[in-house]
């Protein structure tokens, strides 16, 4: 079943164009990867999906995005409904300045869960489910600034979880980690495969192969080839696609 | 060669520059304390600080300074109950709320707020927030709630002026984290970006606190000035900027000292409030 649908989606920067016509279905429980070479708008399609870009002064949206069916865009849309059914991991790990508690349970207070036992569970649920509960259980009080950042980062998608999203968008959630940080994350996006519809924009062209299920190469705005991640790493359709995976640019 | 002793003179005298404010503050600590310590002691510093009556032309005169310490304190108090909620709201709006344009015009405004005479802040109370408080409390107008209000006021571009910065310089990415887990952008300036914007607030208002507890021209104004503690908010009061003020031009020989004296108790309180500012400041550095 496609989980996001986008049509036709156009995307500019004030004059920049940068994103043309989109087209892409998302299956449900299915991890997309996009690749594609600095500046190509594979964090700008992401940002999109849960209206991160609204934030941006002078960007401007045509197209669709479907989520089960219904066109984001429209103006009977909640946004903040929108971004707790979306979650979000950002490149840089950025828990709030604040225990590593409440930086979990910030999330549902946001939506109105004030009971304490509820928020008890949820906040060891989203830890558990982030694979750093064992790390952190017996100091829930402890700033979250003052953990690694790898468990930063870990914190973060736990964050994100808490709301129990739909979908997790997750912008490079590796680029500012080291290999073992790095490897705890790819294999906890495996885990949460089973439940949630991840889509990450990774440079790491090693992490698109290990981690997902389906590719997006992107390229100067335009999605170049979409397909199967086994497919298009083995058998690429498109010339460029197979240059960029070779190395020979990017 | 040539080059080099120039380049020693003019090390110098950068060096000079740079300890002449040092060498002001060790001057001005110097003659004030040398002034009115010894005073201090002679009279005892228990009836000095503790002393509720201050009758200088008595005979024995009488030094006690505690009504204008609570004055000081209790006028500071009340206008920082009234000034820091304005103020750290209205730095959230300019930061975090405004439109570009309105910008534009606010700012400013509160920059030339800082740069108006304190004497004709003073003015406008006497003329606008006096006969107001005449016709709800009854008596003289000149009372505490009047000079705090006044006070309150004039914190405010000190306040306001830092805490923005302050708001201002929180990571956006808290900001995004926030909005990206459904928070409306209230909610995510309220409850993510001011907590975190929380040490350089409490410095604001530390500063806004030294300046109203030194204070002087504005509040002799509309404060009634009665040397005496006060067992109402809608009583007189006498600060002990004021106490300087009012009596300096023509006290003499232990009166005069007394003055100076006060003037030590006041500098002391600076000394305090400068030193919890940088308690403050570097504990946001760790």
């Amino acid at each position: 079943m496609d989980k996001i649908v986008i049509r036709n989606l156009d995307l500019y920067y004030d004059d920049l164009h940068a994103l043309k016509n989109i087209n892409m279905d998302i299956k449900e429980k299915e991890i997309t990867a996009f690749i594609g070479p600095s500046g190509c708008g594979k964090s700008s399609l992401l940002k999109s999906i849960n209206r991160m870009n609204d934030l941006v002064e002078g960007c401007r949206i045509t197209g669709e995005i479907l989520l089960d069916g219904k066109n984001i865009f429209d103006n009977d849309v909640d946004v903040n409904v929108l971004r707790k059914r979306i979650g979000m991991v950002f490149q840089k790990p950025n828990p709030f300045p604040m225990s590593i508690y409440d930086n979990i349970a910030y999330g549902p207070r946001t939506h109105g869960i004030k009971n304490k036992a509820a928020l008890d569970e949820i906040v060891e649920k989203s830890l558990r489910g982030a694979a750093i509960w064992d790390e952190v259980k017996d100091d829930l009080k402890k700033n979250a600034l003052r953990l690694s950042g790898g468990q930063q980062q870990r914190i973060c998608i736990a964050r994100a979880l808490a709301v129990e999203p739909e979908v997790l968008l997750m912008d490079e959630p590796t680029s500012a980690l080291d290999p073992i940080s790095t490897a705890k994350i790819e294999e906890l996006i495996q885990q949460l495969k089973d439940k949630y519809t991840i889509i990450i924009v990774t440079h790491n062209m090693q992490q698109a192969t290990r981690v997902s299920d389906k590719t997006a190469f992107f390229l100067t705005g335009e999605v170049v080839e979409f397909d199967e991640t086994k497919k298009l790493f083995s058998v690429p359709k498109d010339k460029r696609t197979e240059d960029y995976i070779t190395g020979r640019f990017g | 060669m040539k080059k080099i002793s120039f380049e020693g003179f003019m090390k110098g005298v950068f060096m000079l520059c740079a300890t002449t404010s040092i060498l002001a503050i060790i001057l001005i600590c110097y003659f004030i304390f040398s002034g009115g310590v010894p005073f201090i002691m002679e009279y005892g510093l228990k009836e000095f600080l503790l002393g509720t009556s201050w009758r200088p032309s008595n005979t024995p005169p009488a030094f006690g300074i505690l009504p204008m310490i609570f004055g000081s304190l209790v006028m500071t108090l009340v206008a920082v109950v009234l000034g820091v909620p304005i103020g750290v709201l209205t730095a959230t709006y300019l930061a975090k709320f405004c439109d570009k344009r309105l910008y534009k015009i606010l700012k400013p405004c509160i920059n030339l707020m800082a740069g108006i005479p304190s004497i004709v802040y003073g003015f406008f109370a006497l003329v606008v927030i006096v006969p107001l408080m005449k016709d709800v409390f009854g008596g003289t107008g000149m009372n505490i709630i009047t000079a705090s209000i006044l006070l309150a006021i004039m914190i405010l571009p000190t306040i306001i002026g830092l805490s923005e910065s302050s708001i201002k310089s929180v990571p956006n990415s808290y900001y995004e984290g926030s909005i990206g887990l459904g928070a409306s952008h209230e909610r995510a300036v309220m409850t993510v970006v001011l907590p975190a914007a929380k040490s350089g607030i409490i410095s604001s208002i530390i500063l806004g606190v030294g300046r109203a507890i030194g204070e002087t021209m504005a509040v002799i104004l509309v404060a009634g000035n009665q040397p005496r503690i006060p067992n109402s908010l809608t009583k007189g009061v006498r600060t002990l900027t004021t106490n300087i003020v009012l009596e300096m031009a023509y006290a003499a020989d232990a009166h005069r000292e007394a003055l100076i004296a006060t003037a030590v108790v006041l500098f002391v309180f600076i000394l305090l409030i400068n030193a919890i500012f940088l308690i403050v400041k570097r504990r946001t550095l760790n």
